[in-house]
């Protein structure tokens, strides 16, 4: 111990680290993709609205000097691409689906064009709150190392919840995700709240991909993003559209993507590429256990257009 | 002046009046072709104005992308190259559309087919090259075909979305072809870019005579045509309608449903696994990173444009394959970064879609009875 080595316990603290540093995208863009499907509105754009807002995050924090206005504006950038979405879905007959796979194309199109001169300079990032000073070991310490956002997710998460649970709004989003009829009897107008719960989705997945370039991997480059957008969409499916079992899931896949750069931190560098698609096989392999044809899924609100 | 500006108003509201069938025939073919032309046009202005922002000047930008697309022989030719993936991705998205399916895993399935070719080329070092293309375009159209029946499966078999089970599975293709790129199936030689060994230059498809455009644009142009007759003049296309306009009638007419899914994605795979063979076998030479170049994901543009018609999308395809390869000269000429195509790409497929509102709401188009 005193060399400050601890042989195979590396892997597992390793995951562990990873699951907390890794997961944070994952939390936020499930958080807010939640509160989107709940209103009965599916975005796969989140995808693209995670570069873009990595992409404006490092801008901004470039630009200002202050990480947290690259938080702030990773958000915007988010909420307009979602009011983008919404308003594209609130004209008669479009397909919400269709309109999520072309803002997908779209964020990160515009997110390359926009921060090509951002490959380059180097950004203030996110600072850390040092968990780990009680050790002396580098990797626990390493591990412990926790950033102020993923908090601000594991706290958002029962937040969501209950809000969902108690709150006028959050019953609100619920009716017009379970039934537009109802929530146009009591004189709200659907497309309104929806709009909303879209533009508050994107907000969350706007700070999700902030977190990407400004702390893990904490840079902005093209290939920053493959995929977290769309397996944090798939992860609220099976999280049954609960925010606290999205935390769960997050975590989870956040040890599942930690996995590979673990084991190549030990030697293992075979098959560190299947490793690196540890998420997505896990993700594919959740939806093909808990899905069926012969139901829907518990907890799917009945408007939403890829349930049914 | 009066009679001058009433004259042609007259003539408007005259000419359907006097052939009020025409309209009613062909309203609808029509509207799909006006609606998607308007907002291809709408998208290229919004771009417009975007680079303007940018202080470029508008006018050069559509300039040089006319120039970089179709404005030289050289131009055509490097188009319609590009051209030859996009219809063959498209297909991936177009059949399965007809059974009401969203497949976006194109990308996926071009590189596992392009992976399978080269894998069945390397076995088949010895054999004659007619034999060895045969066998490529087989096992690319096998391998992408299983890829994206996976996808469809899970639908049918486990209520899988397969919307994000084939976008999983492109990321999961991904990380496959590095595997084997960088591990089991790699070339010694190739230090800075890990690749396969490669297929032989005897092995290459080859050029169409007179021109540099490589063999897949024919192979593509018939899998679309052969697609638009499997799915109109045919009754397995006919019952993949019916699946597709109401799954419940099709299941009490006692339609198949399991299998048309099941035939239909693989067809949908086969095509792009054939579009990853096209690569190898035309331009690539091997399998490497360089095959994941979107072809797959601007080819489900290409197939909302036309609107998932396997005979529109010959021509949306070379549009779309003018597009990007336009984008060299832009890079060059006016300095924008390389993702501005796909940031056009990205604007045409919105307007493409918030015109989906427009159907039947065009005055003029309906065509009184």
């Amino acid at each position: 111990m005193a060399d400050g080595t601890i042989g195979l316990w590396t892997v597992p603290l390793a995951v562990f680290g990873g699951a907390i540093r890794v997961s944070t995208p994952f939390l936020f863009v499930s958080l807010g993709e939640c509160i989107t499907e709940r209103s009965g509105r599916i975005n796969l754009g989140l995808e693209g609205t995670l570069v873009m807002g990595a992409m404006s995050a490092y801008g901004i924090s470039y630009l200002t000097g202050s990480p947290w206005l690259g938080v702030l504006a990773a958000g915007l950038a988010g909420s307009l691409l979602g009011a983008l979405h919404a308003g594209i879905c609130s004209l008669p007959r479009v397909n919400d689906i269709a309109v999520g796979i072309a803002l997908m194309l779209f964020g990160t199109g515009l997110a390359f064009y926009l921060g090509k001169p951002l490959i380059e300079p180097t950004a203030p990032r996110l600072p850390a709150i040092d968990f780990g000073w009680w050790s002396d070991i580098s990797q626990v310490r390493a591990a412990l190392r926790i950033n102020v956002l993923f908090l601000l997710g594991v706290v958002l998460a029962p937040i969501l919840g209950w809000a969902f649970r108690t709150t006028r709004w959050g019953l609100l989003i619920r009716t017009a995700g379970e039934s537009s009829d109802s929530a146009r009897a009591m004189g709200y107008s659907v497309l309104g709240i929806r709009l909303r719960a879209t533009m508050v989705g994107g907000f969350l997945a706007g700070i999700g991909g902030s977190f990407l370039s400004l702390f893990y991997p904490g840079s902005w480059n093209e290939g920053l993003s493959s995929g977290q957008g769309i397996t944090a969409v798939a992860l609220v499916i099976f999280a049954r559209w609960d925010p606290m079992l999205c935390l769960w899931a997050s975590l989870a896949f956040g040890g599942a993507a930690a996995l590979g750069p673990a084991l190549q931190s030990v030697g293992v560098t075979s098959g560190y590429h299947l490793f690196n698609a540890a998420p997505y096989i896990l993700t594919l392999a959740i939806m093909i256990i808990t899905c069926s044809p012969k139901r829907t899924l518990t907890g799917a609100p009945a408007e939403l257009s890829i349930t049914r | 002046m009066t009679t001058d500006v009433a004259e042609p108003v007259d003539a408007v509201a005259v000419a359907p009046a006097a052939d009020p069938g025409f309209l009613q025939r062909y309203g609808t073919s029509i509207e799909y072709i006006l609606i998607p032309s308007a907002a291809l046009i709408a998208a290229l202005g919004v771009f417009g104005i975007f680079v303007f922002l940018f202080g470029k000047n508008p006018l050069d930008l559509y300039f040089y992308m006319y120039q970089g697309a179709f404005g030289t022989w050289f131009s055509w030719q490097n188009s319609l190259t590009r051209a030859a993936p996009l219809i063959l991705t498209a297909l991936c998205t177009a059949l399965p559309a007809q059974l009401g399916m969203v497949i976006i895993g194109g990308e996926g399935a071009l590189l596992i087919g392009a992976l399978s070719a080269t894998g069945v080329a390397l076995l088949l070092q010895s054999a004659p090259p007619l034999v060895v293309q045969l066998a490529m375009a087989c096992g690319g159209m096998i391998g992408g075909g299983l890829w994206i029946m996976l996808s469809g499966g899970l639908r049918q078999f486990r209520g899988v979305n397969e919307t994000i089970s084939s976008l999983l599975l492109v990321y999961i293709a991904l990380a496959i072809l590095n595997h084997l790129v960088e591990g089991p199936m790699r070339d010694p030689a190739s230090l800075n870019k890990p690749s396969t060994r490669e297929i032989g230059a005897a092995n290459m498809i080859g050029s169409i005579p007179g021109t540099d455009v490589h063999w897949g644009l024919v192979f593509g142009i018939i899998a679309a045509i052969a697609s638009y007759i499997l799915i109109y003049h045919t009754v397995f296309g006919f019952a993949a309608r019916v699946a597709g306009g109401n799954i419940r009638a099709a299941k009490i007419v006692g339609l198949g449903v399991s299998k048309l899914i099941l035939t239909i994605c693989f067809l949908a795979g086969a095509s792009a696994g054939l579009a990853g063979m096209v690569e190898v076998a035309a331009v690539q030479g091997r399998t490497n990173a360089n095959l994941a170049a979107g072809y797959g994901f601007t080819g489900i543009l290409v197939a909302f444009l036309s609107r998932q018609n396997p005979l529109a999308i010959i021509p949306v395809a070379i549009l779309l394959g003018g597009i990007s390869a336009s984008g060299g000269l832009l890079q060059r000429r006016l300095g924008l970064p390389d993702a501005s195509v796909q940031v056009l790409q990205g604007i045409i497929f919105v307007f493409v879609l918030a015109s989906d509102a427009l159907y039947g709401r065009i005055g003029f188009l309906k065509g009184k009875s």
